[in-house]
């Protein structure tokens, strides 16, 4: 039989271990959060001062303070558009039919499970994949448009999966209120599921979107080019049909390639210069998934069923 | 005529959904058919035994394990720290911190997910790699421990946001019936939660794993470029996809032992990864079962 003051003494004991376990997660999580603290900082202290306006308007050059990440960033902005043009459609699409449609059977247990795997595949076997596919078996080139549909493959998973999360929280009221109104299966989900979840899919593209523009082993192995003082052609032409897509076939550079190029060399003042385009980088990243943790948090508040 | 409408519609959203099996058949197809010149070039034995990995050089070796070697290192760096780290932190979010303090404190974790992994590169390089000297005055630019650690904290989120959402899908009563026998939160938490929870744990363990084994740009900024068999961590060593960009960034002719190369490189990625995959599948079974 225990004594009071042995159970006391084995309260204790578990209370301090307790406190000594809630220390170890505090500092877990201090470790982590220290760390991103520390690379945030010692990344602005260094590229924050190299940023100007001519920063963003010079191309790369051999002398370092000249060099600017102009052809980075429009092929930057060129790839999300072609990324963000292939793999929003698809992924709706896909996850729209996994939701709504998909019997159980083995089609569409095959089909999940595969996207489940996809999310462990590494990224820079997608790049393999569009060497070998896009590049030289579709002739596609090393191209803005190889580069777009990579990453837009890439990132399908993340929108399928945000997308279905989104159009299973509504509720089944919903359809059936639009099917005894003499709704098709099609129009409940134009009309009302679509635009419901629409805060949900739009919170999973702004995350894939900010996922692809900081990839960079992906386009690096079908063939990116380090080195680009050009513009792809301009999008706009002064005659009929006054719009072109040639530039989807110009071959390109973006922010991450750049960054990587310019800390691959000896040259402190290079390693400046990237550091300054990964304030640039970082900053684009963090802002984009600052906006998507808002909007998530917003609709969350918003929508009561 | 409606009718009609609606089963376009239907095959075409299934077209759309089946479009991600196409990718995975994409990957595994092409990764195999350029493969397969390689392999009528050099024997399997060769790949897997010799112990040089040098495609591009005269002289040429065309040894795997080199290769695996940093790949393992590496991955076993950045596992010492995300998994325990990841681990104590997913228990900490999900058993000791009110719901609105975790709301604010795992999105914020979850940045560390989504900084560019070129960004860590320069970390690794330009930060950890210097503090690191001043330890192992010794220590080379490029080494495989400070990638190993940057990649260890990057790694950290997947593994704590996936353990939490497991943690925290562990239904309420069995924690209650911890507290009212007696149990501490900590003894809540190893004996109940962790155990009810471990199917889940160990996909995040996974997912962290094959972050690991396929992550590129901090090896091959920091790590180097040189295929090394060694298991000391203070020296450079190279990585399957730090090899694959090695040989990207220069001009690669379609056909060429290169080419062809960097794809045995890439199969033997996706049969590691496929590994640690199947293991996870059977120790999840395996724990259901029990279940």
């Amino acid at each position: 039989m225990e004594s009071r003051q042995d159970l006391l003494a084995n309260i204790k004991r578990r209370q301090l271990w307790d406190f000594f376990f809630a220390l170890a997660g505090l500092l877990a999580l201090l470790f982590a959060l220290v760390t991103l603290l520390a690379l945030i900082v010692d990344l602005a202290m260094t590229g924050v001062p190299r940023i100007n306006f001519d920063f963003f308007t010079n191309f790369p050059s051999r002398f370092p303070e000249k060099a600017g990440i102009l052809s980075a960033w429009v092929g930057s902005f060129c790839i999300m558009l072609t990324t963000a043009f292939c793999a929003i459609p698809l992924g709706v699409a896909a996850a729209v039919y996994l939701e709504e449609y998909a019997k159980k059977n083995w089609v569409s247990s095959l089909i999940e499970l595969n996207i489940v795997n996809l999310a462990g595949i590494p990224s820079i076997t997608y790049g393999l994949m569009a060497l070998g596919l896009f590049v030289y078996k579709l002739k596609l080139g090393q191209s803005i448009l190889t580069a777009g549909l990579t990453l837009g493959l890439l990132v399908l998973p993340i929108i399928i999966v945000t997308t279905r999360e989104a159009i299973r929280s509504i509720p089944n009221i919903i359809r059936e209120a639009s099917y005894a109104m003499g709704a098709s299966k099609w129009q409940t989900i134009r009309y009302h599921i679509l635009p419901y979840s629409s805060g949900g899919i739009l919170t999973g593209v702004i995350i894939s979107l900010s996922r692809a523009i900081g990839e960079t082993a992906p386009l690096i192995t079908i063939g990116a080019l380090t080195f680009i003082a050009f513009l792809p052609t301009s999008p706009v032409d002064t005659h009929l049909p006054y719009l072109n897509f040639k530039w989807l076939m110009d071959p390109f550079t973006v922010m991450p390639i750049q960054m990587f190029n310019w800390l691959s060399r000896p040259q402190a003042a290079f390693h400046t210069n990237a550091a300054a385009t990964g304030v640039v980088l970082l900053l684009m990243t963090l802002i984009m998934n600052g906006g998507a943790i808002w909007l998530r948090s917003r609709f969350r508040k918003k929508m009561k069923w | 005529m409606r009718r009609l409408k609606e089963r376009l519609i239907e095959g075409a959203l299934f077209l759309a959904a089946a479009s991600s099996v196409f990718v995975t058949l994409g990957i595994v197809g092409i990764l195999i058919t350029e493969s397969i010149p390689f392999f009528e070039h050099v024997s399997i034995w060769d790949f897997l035994t010799d112990r040089e990995w040098t495609p591009l050089f005269e002289n040429a070796h065309y040894g795997i394990l080199p290769l695996l070697c940093g790949t393992f290192l590496t991955t076993i760096i950045a596992l010492i720290i995300a998994i325990p780290l990841g681990t104590v932190a997913a228990a900490f979010l999900s058993e000791y911190v009110r719901p609105n303090v975790r709301e604010v404190l795992k999105p914020v974790l979850e940045l560390l997910a989504a900084v560019p992994t070129v960004v860590y590169g320069y970390f690794a390089l330009l930060f950890v790699t210097p503090l690191l000297q001043k330890v192992f005055p010794s220590m080379g630019g490029f080494n495989v421990l400070s990638a190993g650690l940057v990649m260890g904290v990057m790694i950290i989120p997947y593994i704590s946001s996936l353990s939490e959402d497991a943690m925290r899908a562990v239904p309420g009563h069995l924690r209650e019936a911890s507290f009212a026998v007696g149990a501490s939160r900590m003894q809540t938490a190893f004996r109940v939660v962790i155990p009810a929870a471990f199917s889940g744990i160990t996909s995040a363990y996974i997912l962290g794993i094959s972050r690991a084994l396929g992550e590129t740009m901090v090896v091959a900024i920091a790590a180097g470029m040189q295929p090394n068999l060694t298991l000391n961590p203070l020296e450079p060593s190279a990585t399957i996809t730090a090899f694959i960009v090695q040989v990207s960034l220069g001009d690669l002719p379609h056909g060429s032992i290169g080419y062809q190369s960097i794809y045995v490189a890439g199969l033997s990625l996706l049969c590691l990864t496929l590994c640690f995959n199947v293991i996870g599948l059977w120790l999840r079974k395996k724990f259901q079962e029990k279940e």
